[in-house]
């Protein structure tokens, strides 16, 4: 049952388009009903290889030794891959961003770090020949102690869960081991307000669970490139990763998707495309990498638990006068996309409400188990759920009808946010009270009338406070004690997103790397000059040249009332923090 | 046993593209020589319609038919950079490249169609039934395939656009977290109703009434799939699923779908939505983007329908009848609270 | 490893292939026959993606030991319509938006057709039931049981016309 609200905003809209508004059918739907639709699975090779892999059962392990001679002979395998045999063996997913310190292998050769972490791969003619052969892998495993729990990780003498970052904290702006949010005194607040009232919350770990697995197929295409049918959510960004694994130019790599099976977040780690280029590299056929629905259960990154803890300061009149936050995300062994969720959360709170004191800790922390990734309602959702039950316990303790209480405290256009920007195009009074209509659970006539965007910014509720309460709590200096920095790692790697990383260096194994650039493992063609096997430090997958912003010829002008598509234009930032552009390279700068 | 009905109400706003910015998405259209235009990006489309809303996007800018316009995606070697489908940006993102694109191409079409009419192109409109015309004048006409047909083979024009969309990078600061994060919000309020029933702890829900803010609904079939879709996953993330079930231990982890639970279409229940639509100052033709807020009232409400209905708070998703039933007998019983 | 020989119909056309022991139909169906219309969505039969028509009947494939097959009729999601024209329930499901990303669609219209075969005018509860072996994560199954629905009442008109 839907309905649509056409008589609010009214003015702000026009409803007389050709197209848009309109309910026609999607352009895939005859494709889904007779199953025509191309999945990236749904194309027939010739010689199809099955990779499948060996994983750590230890949350966390060394390992001492590997043997894979029985394996290599098994029937029907064509090889074995092993840490040696990734050229580049070391990233993290931001990097393309140039945010965050490389610490995550494709196949780990020194220690695992998760149940279920990858130390080698079998490619065979078939899953089950694969199976038989990685059954025939011997590790000697010297088992570490491990941690689960965010808050004993985060415990002075806690197991390092990941070398890159030794005190188990994503470390933010080269400086602290959380993000901060600090906005007004949350201290004056608790000692002016009538309640302090307090809360925990634990949002659960959860599995994307798309219908379709993960995965990918990788083949040689003509002319020394390769073909990756993928699945993946973002096909620049897994080519992008793929080219730096494998050390390959971004142009020898053509990645086809965009038919995807249900994503939610699960499909953006890019483990499945740098796995099958490289196994048909190896073994010259075409090679499908796929999870199994345990694998995708277990081993693909789910949307990492969060803990919060809650301190809201309550005026006599139910206002909230503070609140204070301090987050936990669980982001598993290693980063993936966890460091950056923590500053979308931050930039979410406190919350869809006017709060004229706030301060938060936000840790990003790693602990022994799988690593997470984005999901639906990624940093928001946990988060989410902690404040909007937070809400109803003030509003039970106070007495307070719920609705009416974030009406009351609802954000306004006008009204300064907590991360100093000033709220517009606000929508929730009206969305709480259409809902309170349709449930019929009522409210007062003047909780009815309010307008978002009415009464917003007036006084204090417009301006960033006279005084914000900041410290150094959390230096990493303090903490993270003896952060490693390899060869090649940006000079400032924590900075802001968007900093541009110098030139890495090749890849940090102790032996050569190898690489599978058009040169010998690969029958069939002839290398191309200049692009065969590596001596010379390369640019990695270069940001400086794919992600600035292009010079966009202006249109020309184009009769008739068509709408203006919205500026790209940089919007003029207010106070902004240190300045961490340094490259001219990025285009970035501020101003 | 006693079925307790409960009611749990929660408001959220939603942040709309990749927090902080420099997440470009580009597209290319170009037209055939009959005026029917192909629109090659590199977006994926995960079911929630990416290839379907672009269309749209590029059929009302273009002024065509929406037949006239088929979206191809994703292909490295012919669509243009994206940086992909996630953070609620696909339809901002894209839908932005998209318009720009699509006002490229169209100017062309447009200069093609005065020349042929020996007009001014300033003069000139398009009925989105597939003709142009002179402004006040629908009899002095020519159609957009005739148009494009001429642009290519009389007058030498490509008929084509590119177009970008990059809301630049923002740092954040260390001290204070100032920052910009994004600029444009959705919002929704949800009202769940449940039942409890104190002898297994288990929780039903019975109705769910919502309202959703989300810039325009630039295809409400789309949208209330969204919607729909959304909220049950909501409620599955609030009642049933989890990969750890004893989290922070990682014992009992499910691995298949008999563990991991999910409500199946005998568990759903009436959801009745209305929509609200405040245009982003920002977004194609006003659009943000309904995919993830969606599911994120559900989770709280719900958990505050099971305070309501049996006076137990769980603050640990997901809900199970194990929960609350431990909290029930914690409390000596069950105890109802006020009724909204 | 050993490989049999099978024949069997599929879609109303004869099939013969050599499978190897143990390879599940599911298998067969996708690279053996070039049929990608079933689905992997699971391997263990949990999640329907995979349903196929066995004499009629609906099966999971990726369970089905591709031998037990041999002189048995399969039907898939790719003979559902007729040509160029799509089956009822394929209509409805276009018509009432019962598919987003498309993955467990052609499992879902096998076990829906498998219904409607048996039973031409089901209750709500009995199309909840007939679909309650496969997953969607898309769209919170409520179009599906609409367009399950709406099918039924126009096979019955055409039927009754």
């Amino acid at each position: 049952m839907i309905e649509f609200r056409k008589d609010l905003f009214r003015d702000e809209r026009d409803d007389n388009l050709n197209e848009i508004g309109k309910p026609t059918q999607r352009q895939d739907m005859v494709g889904h009903v007779t199953g025509r639709s191309p999945f990236y699975d749904d194309h027939a090779f010739e010689g199809l290889l099955h990779l499948r892999c060996l994983r750590s059962p230890h949350h966390h392990a060394r390992l001492r030794s590997i043997e894979v001679r029985d394996a290599e002979r098994s029937p029907g395998v064509h090889r074995v891959i092993l840490a040696k045999d990734v050229p580049h063996n070391l990233n993290t997913l931001l990097s393309l961003m140039g945010f965050g310190l490389d610490d995550e292998p494709l196949i780990s050769g020194g220690k695992v770090s998760y149940k279920g972490e990858p130390v080698a791969a079998v490619v065979a003619e078939s899953e089950r020949a694969a199976y038989d052969a990685i059954a025939k892998i011997r590790v000697s495993w010297e088992v570490l102690p491990h941690v689960l729990d965010v808050e004993d990780a985060l415990k002075p003498g806690a197991v390092t869960v990941n070398d890159t970052y030794p005190g188990n904290t994503f470390t933010y702006h080269d400086k602290y081991d959380h993000q901060k949010l600090r906005f007004g005194d949350v201290e004056a607040a608790f000692r002016q307000a009538d309640r302090v009232i307090e809360g925990r919350y634990q949002m659960s770990p959860i599995e994307q669970a798309p219908t379709e697995t993960c995965g990918a197929i990788a083949a040689q295409e003509n002319n020394g490139r390769f073909v990756c049918y993928t699945s993946t959510q973002a096909l620049f960004f897994s080519l992008g990763t793929a080219a730096k694994l494998l050390n390959v130019p971004s142009n020898r790599l053509h990645f086809i998707g965009g038919t995807v099976g249900g994503g939610f977040g699960g499909k953006v780690d890019s483990l499945h495309e740098p796995m099958a280029i490289l196994g048909c590299m190896l073994t010259g056929r075409p090679v499908k990498y796929m999870f199994d629905r345990a694998e995708e259960m277990q081993v693909g990154a789910p949307r990492g638990a969060e803990r919060w803890y809650l301190k809201d300061a309550v005026g006599r009149d139910g206002r909230i006068l503070g609140r204070q936050l301090t987050g936990y995300f669980d982001a598993g062994a290693y980063t993936r996309l966890s460091s950056y969720a923590i500053h979308k959360s931050t930039g979410h709170l406190p919350g869809p409400y006017t709060i004229p004191n706030v301060k938060s800790d936000v840790y990003c922390v790693f602990t022994n188990r799988t690593p997470s990734t984005a999901m639906r309602g990624f940093g928001i959702t946990g988060v989410d759920f902690a404040i909007e039950s937070h809400m109803d316990v003030v509003a039970h303790e106070i007495g307070m009808n719920p609705i009416e209480f974030r009406i009351l405290n609802a954000y306004r256009d006008g009204d300064m946010k907590a991360h100093r920007r000033v709220a517009k195009n606000t929508a929730l009074i009206e969305c709480c009270q259409v809902v309170s209509e349709k449930a019929n659970w009522p409210i007062r006539d003047d909780f009815r009338r309010m307008a978002s965007s009415e009464g917003g910014g007036v006084g204090e509720a417009g301006r960033v406070p006279n005084y914000t309460a900041t410290d150094q709590n959390g230096l990493v200096d303090t903490r993270n004690r003896g952060i490693k920095r390899r060869p090649g790692d940006p000079e400032r790697p924590f900075s802001m997103p968007g900093t541009i990383p110098p030139r890495a260096e090749p890849a940090r194994q102790p032996t050569p790397a190898p690489t599978y650039a058009g040169g010998g493992p690969l029958p069939g063609f002839a290398p191309t000059p200049g692009t065969g096997v590596r001596s010379e430090p390369r640019p990695s997958y270069a940001p400086s040249t794919t992600y600035s912003p292009q010079p966009v010829a202006p249109a020309a002008s184009v009769a008739s009332t068509q709408p203006t598509p919205a500026s790209s234009a940089p919007p003029t930032p207010n106070r902004t923090g240190p300045n961490r552009f340094s490259s001219s390279v990025s285009g970035l700068r501020r101003r | 046993m006693t079925l307790h009905p409960g009611r749990g109400f929660a408001a959220i706003n939603y942040p709309i593209g990749m927090n902080l910015g420099g997440d470009p998405s580009q597209a290319l259209v170009h037209s055939n020589p009959d005026g029917k235009f192909t629109v090659a990006l590199s977006s994926i489309d995960l079911g929630q319609g990416m290839k379907s809303v672009t269309r749209q996007i590029a059929a009302e800018t273009l002024g065509v038919p929406v037949e006239d316009v088929y979206v191809d995606t994703a292909d490295s070697d012919t669509g243009p950079h994206c940086m992909g489908s996630f953070a609620s940006r696909g339809t901002h993102r894209v839908g932005n490249a998209v318009i720009q694109a699509a006002k490229e191409a169209r100017a062309v079409m447009m200069e093609a169609a005065a020349e042929e009419l020996e007009v001014n192109p300033d003069d000139l409109v398009t009925d989105g039934k597939g003709n142009i015309h002179v402004k006040g004048a629908p009899s002095r006409s020519i159609g957009t395939g005739t148009a494009c047909a001429a642009a290519q083979f009389k007058q030498g024009k490509t008929v084509s656009g590119r177009g970008i969309f990059l809301v630049p990078l923002s740092p954040v600061d260390p001290e204070t977290g100032e920052m910009t994060p994004v600029t444009c919000f959705a919002h929704a309020a949800m009202v769940v109703d449940i039942e409890v029933d104190d002898e297994t702890g288990e929780v039903s829900v019975t109705q769910m009434n919502s309202a959703y803010e989300l810039g325009r609904a630039l295809n409400p079939k789309l949208v209330e799939q969204q919607l729909v879709g959304g909220a049950w996953m909501g409620m599955s993330h609030a009642l049933w699923e989890t990969t750890e079930p004893y989290y922070p231990d990682r014992s009992h982890g499910p691995i298949d779908f008999n563990d991991y639970l999910m409500p199946g279409p005998g568990d759903i229940a009436p959801h009745h939505i209305s929509i609200l639509e405040r245009p982003a100052p920002d977004g194609p033709f006003g659009g943000k983007g309904p995919g993830e807020m969606c599911a994120n009232p559900v989770l709280p409400a719900v958990a505050n329908a099971v305070f309501n209905a049996v006076g137990v708070r769980i603050t640990d998703l997901p809900i199970t009848p194990e929960k609350v039933l431990r909290g029930i007998r914690a409390n000596g019983g069950a105890k109802p609270q006020r009724r909204w | 490893m050993a490989r049999t020989p099978i024949e069997f119909r599929h879609n109303g056309r004869d099939q013969a292939i050599f499978v190897e022991e143990g390879s599940n139909l599911l298998d067969v169906l996708r690279r053996g026959v070039g049929d990608f219309a079933p689905k992997y969505g699971c391997g263990q039969g949990t999640c329907g993606c995979c349903t196929v028509l066995v004499d009629g009947e609906p099966h999971l494939s990726c369970l089905t030991l591709a031998e037990t097959v041999a002189g048995r009729s399969i039907e898939t999601t790719s003979g559902l319509g007729k040509g160029v024209e799509l089956h009822p329930l394929q209509q409805a499901f276009m018509d009432n938006f019962a598919a987003q990303c498309g993955y467990c669609t052609p499992g879902m219209l096998m076990a829906a057709k498998s219904l409607l075969d048996h039973n031409p005018s089901p209750s709500r509860q009995e199309v909840v039931e007939a679909i309650a072996g496969n997953i969607c994560r898309c769209t919170g199954y409520e179009p599906i049981i609409a367009a399950v629905l709406d099918a039924s009442s126009r096979m019955s008109g055409r039927r009754s016309a």
